[in-house]
């Protein structure tokens, strides 16, 4: 069953304090080697049959209007994923 | 299993002897925490509760609505992001930014969770994010009041020191420059964190108001400091700060035409 995968991410002018709070825990675990984390939602939306150029377009609406708050986050892709069985 | 909501205080019962007779509409989603509180509230204001249900389109006709404090759904997706599209929001959205429409728009104060839902639904600008610091706050948080011409506020005196409980994960509220300038310019911003900012709040912003002045929304409590014996503490004693409860009697003197 092929899924949209929509990828949403706080936007690069707003502290993400979740990514802060990541990135200042990894060194304690041997992590040095990254100077920023930034923590973002993957959403996976199931569709039965075809993914669509219509269906596509709803996600589209949906990552806009729903899944993303434009105020503090971007929708950085809305992209099909065969199912890989 | 009963569809009624468990509350504090018997404020249902009777619909009696308000001062002015004002109906004010209290929402309950699932997952809401405060509306009991907040029911009280109105009452000790010289209201009258109605309970309003999520899934309800209708608001039954009230004067004016409070959306409570809690995790409405569990706070999935973002504070107050699916609440935002419950069916009694539909007809909260229509009255509240009704500069379009011929009626005077519907008073809606947002508290915490509700101030979330607030600017979810576009009726207030901004949002919230979480803590700076991470971690869940609950404290006795000073105030100053900057704007008394909103339906919520016109009776605390311009500039007034008040003291209410803040208590939320995210709060941290957060709008972009242009935005904020706006704000501030206009001057929108209606509460503002005294001290130390306690969520890394812009411009120490605690709460905000539409255009209108009908739509404010705040993350601290005022509907927790409205009775002696358990509100902060303040001048006059341990507990006894009441100041959350002059937002409620201003609505209410709004309502009955009387701005004093």
């Amino acid at each position: 069953m092929p899924r949209i995968i929509v990828e949403v991410m706080p936007k690069p002018e707003i502290l993400d304090p979740q990514g802060k709070a990541i990135v200042s825990a990894m060194p304690h675990l041997g992590f040095t080697s990254f100077s920023t984390v930034r923590q973002g939602k993957r959403f996976e939306l199931a569709v039965d049959g075809e993914v669509t150029e219509e269906t596509l377009e709803s996600a589209r609406s949906a990552a806009a209007e729903m899944l993303s708050n434009p105020v503090i986050e971007d929708v950085v892709s809305v992209r099909v994923e065969e199912d890989p069985s | 299993m009963s569809s009624a909501v468990p509350l504090i205080g018997d404020f249902s019962a009777q619909p009696a002897e308000s001062l002015d007779g004002a109906r004010i509409g209290v929402v309950t989603f699932p997952g809401t925490l405060d509306d009991g509180d907040a029911a009280r509230a109105v009452r000790l204001g010289g209201g009258t509760p109605v309970s309003l249900w999520h899934a309800d389109q209708s608001l039954h006709g009230v004067d004016a609505v409070v959306l409570p404090g809690g995790f409405s759904y569990g706070d999935y997706l973002r504070a107050g992001a699916i609440a935002r599209f419950a069916p009694v929001m539909e007809t909260l959205i229509k009255e509240a930014g009704a500069a379009a429409t011929s009626s005077a728009p519907l008073p809606v104060l947002g508290i915490c969770n509700g101030f979330q839902i607030l600017t979810e639904a576009h009726l207030l600008p901004g949002s919230m994010i979480k803590n700076d610091h991470l971690k869940f706050i609950c404290a006795e948080q000073a105030l100053r009041v900057e704007n008394t011409q909103t339906a919520w506020t016109s009776q605390f005196t311009q500039d007034e020191i008040i003291a209410i409980p803040l208590k939320n994960q995210d709060g941290q509220y957060v709008a972009s420059a242009e935005e904020l300038e706006r704000l501030e310019g206009e001057g929108r911003v209606v509460f503002r964190y005294m001290g130390a900012n306690p969520n890394g709040s812009r411009n120490n912003i605690a709460g905000i108001s539409n255009e209108a002045g009908n739509v404010v929304g705040l993350m601290p409590h005022p509907e927790h400091a409205i009775e002696a014996g358990y509100g902060p503490d303040d001048a006059t004693g341990m507990r006894s700060g009441t100041d959350g409860l002059t937002l409620f009697t201003s609505v209410i003197s709004s309502l009955a035409g009387g701005s004093q």
